[in-house]
């Protein structure tokens, strides 16, 4: 089964990437815009037919390593 | 004895770190990121680079190398640890070090001389020095922007963690002076005990004057000398 962990940065750290981008936005016409913040995906394909105990393997995997807790907040769905 | 100078896949300042040690008297060597054992070692030095191609994050995979049971093991009985740079990353998504650094404020590169300013000399990179030294010193980073939540950031403020910040040529600590965003100028930290302290800017690449400057040494001369007295600790703890 397939999930998607989605990363983001914590509110409130900076964000070089997300700053750059709403000044360009801004600038191209989109002054709506109030807030740009960058994270990343990414799509793991598990071999398992129970997805209680996939989704707490990929749970223990962002703790361990994907995610950074001092500065990314992750969440998981399943895709597939 | 002898300080190991970690060589992860994608590392490219090891052979700075090792001339520059050695012009400083001290015996240093290269090790490989899969040894376990640095028990033979009176310090460790993480230097600059790509470990592991900086893939997932800066220092997210390096952490997890088979060498960082043993570099945590000597962090824990005092040994002085340095990270240097991509080091600095490492030792900070090992949790060693509290925070993290990201991309630099203006998304660039930086590759140029810039100015430190001496905080604190409790630490193993600053124990040679006088606070409000400034020091010039190369930076080469894309991700040396350091960032620490509210919480941590605190902490090593008010614990005088903060071992260096960027300054201009004059000692002032500004904005204008800061070449990468990071929080509050630092732009080196070490642990409350100092025997773990990382540092952005590569001091290694400031150890001769015919490369500019030789700033460097007041920083790796007290790291060096940690290494002797930590070497001296352990050989009587033996006999």
């Amino acid at each position: 089964m397939k999930f998607r962990i989605t990363i983001e940065r914590k509110p409130g750290l900076a964000d070089p990437e997300g700053k750059a981008t709403i000044r360009s936005l801004h600038d191209l016409g989109y002054t709506d815009v109030q807030h740009v913040s960058f994270g990343r995906a990414i799509v793991l394909d598990i071999d398992s037919t129970d997805e209680t105990a996939a989704l707490d393997e990929v749970d223990a995997m962002c703790q361990q390593l994907l995610a950074n807790p001092v500065m990314e907040s992750y969440r998981i769905e399943r895709i597939g | 004895m002898t300080i190991a100078v970690v060589v992860f896949p994608g590392t490219n300042c090891e052979h700075d770190a090792v001339h520059a040690l050695t012009l400083l008297g001290a015996d240093a060597e290269l090790v490989w990121h899969r040894e376990t054992d640095l028990d033979d070692f009176s310090g460790i030095v993480l230097p600059g680079g790509f470990a592991h191609g900086d893939y997932l994050r800066t220092g997210a995979i390096a952490r997890f190398s088979p060498v960082m049971a043993a570099v945590t093991e000597a962090a824990d009985t005092g040994k002085p640890v340095l990270g240097i740079c991509n080091g600095f990353q490492i030792l900070c998504e090992a949790g060693l070090l509290p925070g993290a650094l990201i991309a630099n404020r203006d998304l660039a590169f930086i590759c140029k001389p810039i100015h430190v300013r001496v905080e604190s000399t409790n630490s193993i990179l600053t124990s040679a020095a006088t606070v409000g030294d400034v020091l010039r010193i190369p930076l080469n980073s894309y991700e040396g922007n350091y960032i620490a939540p509210p919480q941590d950031l605190a902490t090593i403020e008010t614990g005088g963690l903060v071992t260096l910040r960027y300054c201009d040529e004059n000692g002032d600590v500004s904005d204008l002076a800061n070449p990468n965003g990071s929080t509050n100028n630092i732009a080196g930290i070490s642990n409350a005990r100092g025997n773990v302290a990382a540092v952005m800017p590569h001091p290694e690449r400031a150890a001769e004057l015919i490369l500019g400057s030789d700033d460097g040494r007041r920083l790796l001369e007290g790291f060096v000398a940690a290494t002797k007295t930590s070497s001296q600790t352990n050989s009587v703890a033996a006999s």
